[in-house]
């Protein structure tokens, strides 16, 4: 069934503008997109629709009162459950915080709401966003909407499959290490993630806080920058947060004849599938027919940046998580004859594997002993990367390579596996070190499913990115409007992330 | 078996984690396992590197010291598994004998 959901933000806008639609009725599609398909994919745990249909009636009422309404005003849009939102129940996806209604919004959800855009409801994660299938959700696994069998990536593959089947125009994801890119990449979809301090962490459940960025989901660059714009800049909640201006959308289409673009050879790597390598090769081939420089670099420390991050985020996350201890919020077991068996106890119900895994070697990695040989080299390393590509950006405006050295796996393939499903991020994690911003664009298929190429550049460079995706996606040409052919038929039975 | 199981006993209980029997011995797999793959970056030099400690260069982030809006304690107590009203509650804190 059609539906105005499956436009662009861009061209939804137009057609807003123009009164050849309203936000009512693009809001109801979007719903009864959701309500039908819901159940296949899993991608929303919660579904905000009394609240969805009434701030469209507010958009549709200050347009016909002549406000001047920015660009997602009326924009039905899907919101990870790791940013909370006031009177809407947000969970990280976790059981500890099953049922948690925060008291207040997170900045980026604020900013939505500002621009006029309408929160559809609250996409299911990885729980507290680690992961890269959408398997480790303390509430079932998301499924891809091409093929429902297949994982949608993650950590943010709740807000993928929304984006990817139609269920909402444009999706907030949040990535640590990959989470926005990865499953944009496994679901045909454009994301960017920003410069670290882009986007305020107000109000993000935080899971490794030297790298969370809030970032875009959307099916086109366009809808990204415009997307990024509305969220970005600083907030005085956030001490990290970027007083540089946001304008991404001007000159988006000025092309990319003599840009110097460097193809990072490490990130090609063994384990890469070869029909991957070759789409991304493909892709790269229709930047020098756009008229950019290309060369092959080489930043050797890359190799060891999925080392040092699995110290570095773990290490963060341990202190971060300290926070779940069943007293302030959040579940609380029962019948403890203490406070500390109740915190221990409350934990160990509360939390799914990984978070567990992560939680305990980060505090390995931080405990006495230790610290040197882990926490303290893993950073120096990371200094290592920075120090590369501070160098590849002295010869090159931007710099590319695959997305994911794989296309989306099938449910339960690396479940039971952690170092293997690690390995799916092993292209995303060392622009997440180095703070610096990457966007993934759709650029052909692999096995008849999406490939993402990822452009990243220098901090503070996104318009210079966007541009460069831009004309890359003019010239793809990848189909990305939604898909639910499954619709009619069964969801195969999910499996969740547990031994 | 790069973790041993006191290690893992030792971990969790820092990490305030009431491991089960089973979980034991599966952790103490899996941390090897990842903590094995870790081990790579050792093979980086880094004795004249300093470790990064932030990645956008920022110094003395100052504001205002004025007090802005703020939630309501009754707001954020509602959000509590325990209070009597004006406080968290919680299980006892001191043992028997303290």
């Amino acid at each position: 069934m059609e539906s105005l959901a499956d436009r662009t933000a861009h061209e939804l806008s137009g057609m807003l503008a123009a009164g050849e639609v309203s936000a009512v009725e693009l809001t109801k599609d979007a719903l009864g997109v959701i309500e039908r398909t819901n159940k296949a994919l899993n991608s929303f745990l919660t579904v905000s629709d009394v609240q969805a249909m009434s701030a469209a009636k507010a958009v549709d009422e200050a347009r016909a009162r002549g406000e001047k309404l920015g660009p997602m005003a009326g924009i039905p849009v899907a919101v990870k459950d790791v940013l909370v939102t006031k009177g809407v129940t947000t969970t990280a996806g976790s059981r500890i915080l099953e049922g948690f209604v925060p008291p207040y919004d997170a900045t980026a959800v604020q900013r939505l709401r500002q621009a006029g855009a309408i929160i559809v409801g609250k996409t299911n994660m990885d729980e507290f966003a680690m992961g890269s299938s959408n398997e480790n959700s303390g509430f079932g696994a998301v499924h891809h909407p091409w093929d429902l069998s297949r994982v949608p990536g993650g950590s943010s593959g709740g807000s993928a499959a929304a984006v990817a089947a139609g269920q909402a125009v444009a999706a907030l994801g949040t990535d640590t290490g990959g989470s926005i890119r990865l499953p944009a990449a496994f679901c045909g979809l454009v994301a960017i993630k920003p410069t670290y301090g882009r986007v305020s962490r107000y109000g993000l459940i935080a899971f490794a806080s030297s790298l969370d960025q809030v970032g875009p989901m959307t099916r086109d660059v366009t809808d990204a920058a415009t997307l990024l714009e509305a969220i970005s800049g600083h907030d005085p909640a956030d001490a990290t947060s970027l007083e540089d201006p946001a304008d991404f959308t001007t000159g988006l289409d000025r092309g990319i004849k003599g840009l110097r673009v460097g193809i990072v050879k490490e990130l090609f790597t063994e384990g890469m599938e070869p029909e991957v390598a070759a789409a991304v090769r493909r892709g790269i081939d229709q930047l020098v027919s756009l008229g950019a420089q290309v060369e092959e670099c080489s930043l050797p420390s890359f190799k060891y940046a999925l080392a040092a991050y699995h110290v570095i985020a773990p290490a963060e996350a341990s202190s971060n998580l300290a926070r779940f201890d069943g007293v302030r919020y959040g579940l609380r077991s029962p019948d403890a004859r203490d406070v500390t068996e109740m915190m221990m106890r409350s934990r160990e119900e509360g939390f799914g594997d990984e978070v567990k895994r992560r939680i305990m070697v980060g505090t390995y990695a931080l405990s006495a002993g230790y610290y040197d040989a882990y926490y303290d080299k893993a950073q120096r390393v990371r200094t290592v990367v920075i120090r590369e590509l501070e160098a590849a950006y002295e010869n090159f405006d931007v710099l590319v390579g695959p997305t994911a050295p794989c296309v989306a796996f099938k449910l339960g393939d690396r479940v039971n596996d952690p170092v293997a499903m690690y390995l799916a991020d092993i292209a995303t994690i060392p622009m997440s070190l180095a703070g610096i911003p990457a966007i993934t664009v759709p650029i052909g298929l692999a096995d008849g499913l999406p490939v993402g190429l990822q452009i990243f550049g220098p901090h503070f460079s996104e318009a210079q990115i966007l541009r460069a995706a831009f004309a890359l996606e003019q010239s793809a040409g990848f189909d990305s409007r939604p898909r639910r052919d499954f619709a009619h038929s069964a969801a195969p039975q999910a499996k969740p992330g547990q031994p | 078996m790069l973790v041993t199981r006191a290690e893992v006993e030792h971990v969790a209980e820092l990490a305030r984690l009431a491991l089960t029997e089973t979980e034991i011995p599966y952790f103490q797999q899996q941390l090897s396992a990842i903590l094995t793959e870790v081990e790579k970056m050792q093979e980086v030099p880094t004795d004249d590197v300093p470790p990064t400690s932030q990645v956008i260069p920022r110094t003395n982030v100052l504001r205002a010291d004025v007090i802005g809006e703020t939630l309501e304690r009754d707001d954020i107590l509602a959000i509590a598994p325990a209070h009597d009203g004006v406080r968290y509650s919680v299980p006892r804190i001191l043992g028997e004998d303290e």
